[in-house]
C-alpha cells in the first residue's frame, strides 16, 4: 500500500469538443486509462473549448486528451490551448489528440502545442506508454 | 523538501488572492500528500471558517450531480460563490477511476466562480475524509461562500466524508423501496434534509410518506400512542442532542430545477437552527477533535511502519509468527515497547512533579 507513495496518480481529462456526437472512442480510452491506474475525468459530449479549459484548470490534470472526429480540430484545439495558456496551465499539461486527423494537419497541431496525435488503430498500450513517458514533472 | 519550501508561501498567497490555478494545484498537493502539503493546509487554516459546508449523499443514480449543479446555479444567481467537491470511488485493483460527475455540471459553464473538483477515494480507507476535509479548507480559505461535498452513499467511508459538512442532504429515489430499507441501517441517521428527487416519477408520494414514517421512528417519539406502553418510552426520548431539529423532506425534479429553492430554504433553516442552538459550534468542536485524533492515528501508524521496517519488514515478522517462533502479541510488544518507554521518559522529564 505504502509502496506506491512515490508514484503520483496521473490525472487525465478526456474531452469531447464541438459538435461531433460519437464518444465510443472516448469511452474506450477513458476505460483503458482507468485500468492503467489513471484518474480519468470525462467531459461528456458537445463541450465548448472554454468548458474544457475550465475543467482542465480546476481539475489540475496532467493530461488533456481531446477526441475529435468532426474535422474541426484546426480551430477547436488551438482555442483550447490558448485558454490553457491564459490560466498558466499549458506548460504542465500534456495535450494529446485522438480521432480522425488528416496527416497534413498533424504538424499544425503539433506546432500549436499538441504533444502527439493518435489516429485510428493506435494500440491502446502505445497511448498509455506515451502518457507515462511524457507526463510533465511538477 | 527545500524545493517545496520555496513554493509554499507563494502558493498560499496565490490561493488567498483568488488564483484558480493555485487553488487547483493546492488541492492536488493535498490529494497527493505531496511534500509540504501539511504546511500549506496549516497556513490556510487561519483563513477558514466562513463557508457553509453542505454534504450531499445518496445511492448511485439518485441524481446527486444534477441536483448539485442546480444548487450551485441557484446560489450563484443569488450572488454567492460555490465550491464543489465530488467524490467517486476508485478501483481497488488498479487505483484508477473514472470521475464522471462533471458531465452533469452544465448549468455553470464558463463560470469560474463555481469551482468544481473531482476526487477519488484512491483506495485509502479513512484517508479520504482527511483529504476531503483539507480540500474543503482550501476552498473555504479561497473565499467560497458555499461548499458542497458530494459522495455516493455506499459505506462508512462516505459517511465519514459527509460528516465534514454542517448540513447533510440525503437523496432518495422514488420507487426504490429496497434503497429505503437500506437507508434504515445506514445514512438515515445522518440526514438533516431528505430530498426525494425525480418527484415527477410514479411512487414519489409513497416514498415521501415512507420516509416521513421512518424519520418519525428515528426520533423515537410520537407514533407510540397505541403501543404497549412500557418498552417504548425507555429509549429515544432522552438522548435528544439535536435540540429538536426535525429533518425536513423536500421534493425536487433536479433536471428541471424544481424544488431547488425549497431545498435551499430547508438548508438555511437548518443552518439557522445550528447557529441558534449552539449546535454549530458543538459540531465544529467534535469535528476538530476527530480530525486531531485521525491525524494522530495516521502519524502514529507511519511511525510504527518505520519500526516494522527496522525489524526486517512485515514479511519477516509474519514468517516468525507462522513458524511459531513467536506470536502477534509478542511482536506488537517488541515494536511498541521502545516507543512507550520513550514517551514515558519524556513525560517524566517534562513533568518531574508527577
Amino acid at each position: 500500500m505504502s509502496a506506491g507513495q512515490e508514484q503520483r496518480t496521473i490525472r487525465c481529462l478526456v474531452a469531447k469538443v464541438g459538435l461531433d456526437g460519437h464518444d465510443r472512442g472516448a469511452h474506450v480510452i477513458a476505460r483503458a486509462f482507468r485500468d492503467a491506474g489513471f484518474e480519468v475525468i470525462y467531459s461528456g459530449l458537445h463541450r465548448a473549448p472554454e468548458e474544457i479549459v475550465q475543467a482542465a484548470v480546476q481539475e489540475d490534470v496532467d493530461v488533456l486528451g481531446i477526441s475529435i472526429l468532426s474535422g474541426a480540430h484546426n480551430t477547436l484545439v488551438p482555442t483550447v490551448i490558448e485558454g490553457l495558456k491564459e490560466y498558466g496551465a499549458f506548460e504542465d499539461t500534456l495535450v494529446i489528440v485522438g480521432g480522425i486527423v488528416p496527416d497534413e494537419d498533424r504538424e499544425d497541431l503539433m506546432a500549436a502545442g499538441v504533444a502527439e496525435v493518435f489516429g485510428p488503430g493506435t494500440p491502446m498500450q502505445d497511448t498509455i506508454d506515451f502518457v507515462r513517458d511524457n507526463v510533465p514533472h511538477r | 523538501m527545500s524545493e517545496a519550501d520555496a513554493e509554499e508561501p507563494e502558493l498560499v498567497a496565490d490561493v488567498l488572492d483568488g488564483d484558480h490555478r493555485a487553488l487547483a494545484r493546492t488541492i492536488s498537493k493535498i490529494e497527493d500528500r505531496a511534500p509540504g502539503y501539511r504546511d500549506i493546509v496549516s497556513a490556510l487554516h487561519t483563513h477558514t471558517g466562513d463557508a457553509e459546508v453542505i454534504g450531499v449523499t445518496g445511492s448511485p443514480g439518485a441524481g446527486k450531480s444534477t441536483l448539485v449543479d442546480k444548487l450551485a446555479k441557484t446560489y450563484r444567481d443569488r450572488g454567492l460563490t460555490v465550491g464543489v467537491i465530488a467524490v467517486d470511488p476508485s478501483s481497488p485493483y488498479t487505483g484508477g477511476a473514472v470521475l464522471g460527475d462533471r458531465i452533469r455540471m452544465a448549468s455553470n459553464v464558463g463560470d469560474m466562480d463555481v469551482f468544481f473538483r473531482s476526487m477519488s477515494a484512491r483506495g485509502q480507507l479513512g484517508g479520504l475524509s482527511t483529504a476531503t476535509a483539507d480540500a474543503v479548507k482550501a476552498l473555504d480559505a479561497f473565499g467560497k461562500d458555499r461548499i458542497v461535498v458530494e459522495t455516493v452513499g455506499a459505506g462508512q467511508n462516505e459517511v465519514d466524508v459527509v460528516r465534514t459538512a454542517d448540513s447533510v442532504v440525503v437523496l432518495v429515489q422514488p420507487g426504490s423501496g429496497d434503497d429505503v430499507q437500506m437507508l434504515k441501517a445506514g445514512i438515515l441517521e445522518i440526514g438533516d434534509v431528505f430530498v426525494v428527487n425525480k418527484a415527477d416519477m410514479d411512487g414519489a408520494a409513497t416514498t415521501v410518506s415512507d420516509l416521513r414514517e421512518m424519520l418519525h421512528m428515528r426520533d423515537g417519539t410520537t407514533a407510540g400512542a397505541g403501543h404497549h406502553g412500557a418498552g417504548t418510552t425507555a429509549d429515544g426520548s432522552d438522548g435528544d442532542e439535536d435540540e429538536g431539529w426535525d429533518p425536513r423532506i423536500v421534493e425536487t425534479v433536479a433536471t428541471e430545477g424544481e424544488g431547488v429553492a425549497a431545498l435551499i430554504d430547508a438548508l438555511d433553516a437548518h443552518y439557522d437552527h445550528l447557529r441558534s442552538t449552539g449546535e454549530l459550534d458543538r459540531r465544529a468542536r467534535t469535528r476538530t477533535a476527530e480530525e486531531i485524533r485521525r491525524l494522530l492515528r495516521s502519524d502514529a501508524a507511519d511511525l510504527l511502519e518505520e519500526e516494522i521496517d527496522r525489524h526486517g519488514g512485515m514479511a519477516t515478522l509474519v514468517d516468525e509468527v507462522r513458524a511459531r517462533e513467536t506470536d502477534p502479541y509478542t511482536v506488537v510488544d517488541r515494536l511498541l515497547d521502545p516507543l512507550a518507554d520513550c514517551v514515558r521518559e519524556r513525560r517524566e522529564r517534562d513533568d518531574p512533579a508527577e
